[in-house]
């Protein structure tokens, strides 16, 4: 396994660019996950590293040497497709064996090989199978199989789940998680799915028109989001945004739907009368009736088993989306609570971040 | 799948299959018919009587020599035309499939000389190799290539060789690219990922994705080079010098039109029938089980 590292990495199609210059490095052995909605150039990134592209400017060091112009079949590096690209017209045992035959290894230590990686991936009764007589999960474990028997230097994962139902998609989750710390293989990830973003990755980059929106780790995006953008993209529902005033000398902030709620992190630099805007999540307001809470009209509720969203709007028209235990009040208005301790803080102008100075 | 539409009456599918149906019998039952006729029987030299013959005639085509040699010929014909006319479809449509620009002008200006009717392209290429006038011709005669196809056996041969399988370049250069386009581009990468690239890439992974198009093409070109070249080579040796370039069609066009053997010569448009029929339904067999 290897380090990886990409250095101002861009991207362009004719006009239009598509990577603006992402800057990674991947520690040996690490899984990095890159989310992102379609178009936010996330497969671009994959397809660089592979090779299957080359990028407009930067470079991209694989274990400290500079692969950037390098032929992606000189590369060592195995990819898992989302449509798993077999080979059709070859068994199991070939579709495995053909890296290995070009890597010029003989016969014996390719059979061997193959059959170590299909013992761990439950593939031994396949081997003698075509591509169309599996299962949509047992093709998902040949591209699996295809990959890890080269042993490459890193692994590009590209959405392998995305053609699986439901079920088997949580449970191959597991078992790609399991597989990755064991080989302790370096891997990159796409998905466009944030829980397999979370529970897969070491850390994640949350990519957002072309740039990294933010590079940390699942729970430090999630605790801390870097903008707007990150804040709502990443958590289920999304995160509520209300606008909002800072007020004494930058040490609360004046809702526009009503109250003054005091920043218990720290005062923010800016100035009295700036616009900013407050994040919450919506199983961080609560339901309670004092002087700071705000009216909530409710106008619909989606019952998710043990909790129920609530869906309404603030005063000032400002959707909100709450998360309560079940069962939910029925009422039509239903005053909350906005703990201080659980806002986010963004500009409104830029979408970042802003933390306590 | 099959798709089955069902129509509540049988006047509409009657009125809809009825010209297609007329041609057939019109152009092939009719004629086939009558040759098969004209095969079991043997015609005076004046063409006023003719009486039952039996098998005499097919016996009497096995035995002949000149029967044989052009069965041969026919042959050597078929395989050297199809290779040729495979080889260069696919090389053009590699080419082609790689996404370069002008990519479009490049693939309409290939398939052009499929819509050129068999003697034009004849006509062109007298043209270019007509032994006094041609352009080419004055070529190699100052390259002090002695060029005359004309009476050249060996040169009409390899001329006739050349013009079909020219013509037959656009229908394997379209079948070949639709064929490339329909081989997924993840499948390929993948190969290039796991290290294989160049021409091994294409041995071991796109030639044999493109099995079913080749098996397709191999039947058609075959059938094309024995059957449809009539037109081109009777335009542009009739057949000669000799017999040089006398394949099994245009054998039976020169004995039965011009010699007047109309019972041998519809013996030979029976076999050179029953041999289409096998090639086709060797294809159908092969095609509809892919399919299904």
């Amino acid at each position: 396994m290897a380090t990886l590292e990409l250095q101002s990495l861009q991207k362009t199609f004719g006009a239009t660019t598509v990577l603006h210059g992402i800057d990674l490095a991947l520690a040996d052995g690490e899984m990095l996950v890159i989310v992102g909605a379609s178009g936010c150039g996330k497969s671009t990134l994959l397809r660089l590293v592979a090779g299957l592209e080359s990028p407009s400017a930067g470079r991209i060091l694989l274990d400290g040497a500079d692969i950037t112009d390098r032929d992606p079949s000189r590369r060592d590096i195995a990819m898992v497709f989302q449509n798993y690209a077999l080979y059709p017209h070859m068994s199991v045992f070939d579709n495995m064996g053909y890296g290995l035959k070009l890597k010029g290894l003989d016969r014996a230590t390719i059979k061997s090989k193959i059959e170590i990686a299909a013992e761990t991936l439950g593939l031994t009764p396949l081997l003698a199978r075509k591509p169309r007589e599996l299962s949509g999960g047992q093709r998902q474990r040949v591209a699996m199989g295809r990959a890890i028997v080269r042993e490459p230097k890193l692994f590009l994962f590209d959405e392998p789940l995305s053609n699986l139902d439901a079920k088997l998609r949580v449970q191959v989750r597991a078992d790609i998680r399991k597989l990755q710390k064991r080989l302790n293989i370096t891997s990159l990830y796409v998905t466009h799915d944030q829980v397999e973003a979370m529970t897969l990755a070491d850390r994640l980059i949350v990519m957002h028109q072309g740039r990294a929106a933010q590079i940390a780790t699942p729970i430090e995006v999630f605790d801390k989001p870097a903008t707007m953008y990150v804040a709502s993209f990443i958590g289920e529902p999304a995160m509520n945004f209300c606008a909002a005033t800072i007020t004494q000398n930058g040490r609360a902030a004046k809702l526009d739907a009503g109250p003054e709620l005091t920043f218990t992190a720290g005062p923010r630099t800016a100035p009295d009368g700036t616009k900013i805007t407050l994040g919450i999540r919506a199983q961080h307001a609560t339901i309670a009736s004092g002087p700071n809470s705000i009216p909530l009209a409710v106008e619909f509720a989606e019952p998710l088993g043990s909790e129920t969203l609530l869906h309404g709007t603030l005063p000032n028209t400002t959707p909100f989306t709450l998360r309560v235990t079940s069962p939910a009040p029925t009422d039509h208005t239903i005053p909350i609570e906005i703990p201080p301790h659980h806002i986010h803080v963004f500009d409104p102008t830029t979408g970042t971040r802003m933390d306590p100075a | 799948m099959e798709r089955r539409t069902l129509f509540a009456g049988w006047m509409l599918p009657a009125v809809l299959v009825a010209p297609q149906l007329a041609i057939t019998v019109l152009f092939f039952l009719l004629p086939a018919w009558r040759a098969f006729g004209e095969s079991v029987r043997a015609t005076d030299a004046f063409g006023l009587n003719s009486s039952f013959v039996g098998l005499a005639n097919f016996a009497e085509l096995f035995q002949s020599s000149t029967y044989q040699a052009a069965l041969v010929r026919t042959f050597v014909f078929c395989i050297a035309v199809t290779c040729l006319a495979m080889g260069f479809g696919l090389l053009l449509a590699s080419f082609a499939n790689r996404a370069i620009r002008g990519a479009r002008v490049y693939r309409i200006l290939l398939i052009w000389p499929y819509a050129i009717a068999p003697a034009i392209a004849s006509v062109i290429f007298v043209f270019l190799l007509q032994p006094q006038i041609g352009l080419l011709t004055n070529l190699f005669g100052r390259l002090g290539l002695d060029f005359n196809y004309a009476t050249h056996a060996d040169q009409a041969f390899l001329l006739v060789i050349v013009i079909a399988a020219w013509k037959q370049v656009s229908y394997n250069f379209i079948f070949y690219l639709a064929g490339l386009q329909s081989v997924p581009r993840s499948v390929i990468e993948a190969a290039t990922l796991d290290g294989a690239r160049g021409f091994y890439r294409f041995r071991t992974m796109i030639f044999p994705l493109l099995a079913p198009t080749t098996f397709f093409l191999i039947i058609v070109n075959i059938v094309y080079a024995a059957f449809d070249t009539f037109a081109l080579i009777f335009a542009l040796t009739a057949g000669g010098p000799g017999t040089a370039t006398e394949t099994l069609v245009v054998k039976v066009y020169r004995d039965g039109i011009l010699n007047l053997d109309i019972g041998g010569s519809a013996a030979q448009s029976i076999i050179l029938m029953v041999i289409i029929i096998g090639l086709t339904t060797i294809q159908f067999r092969y095609t509809g089980k892919r399919a299904g």
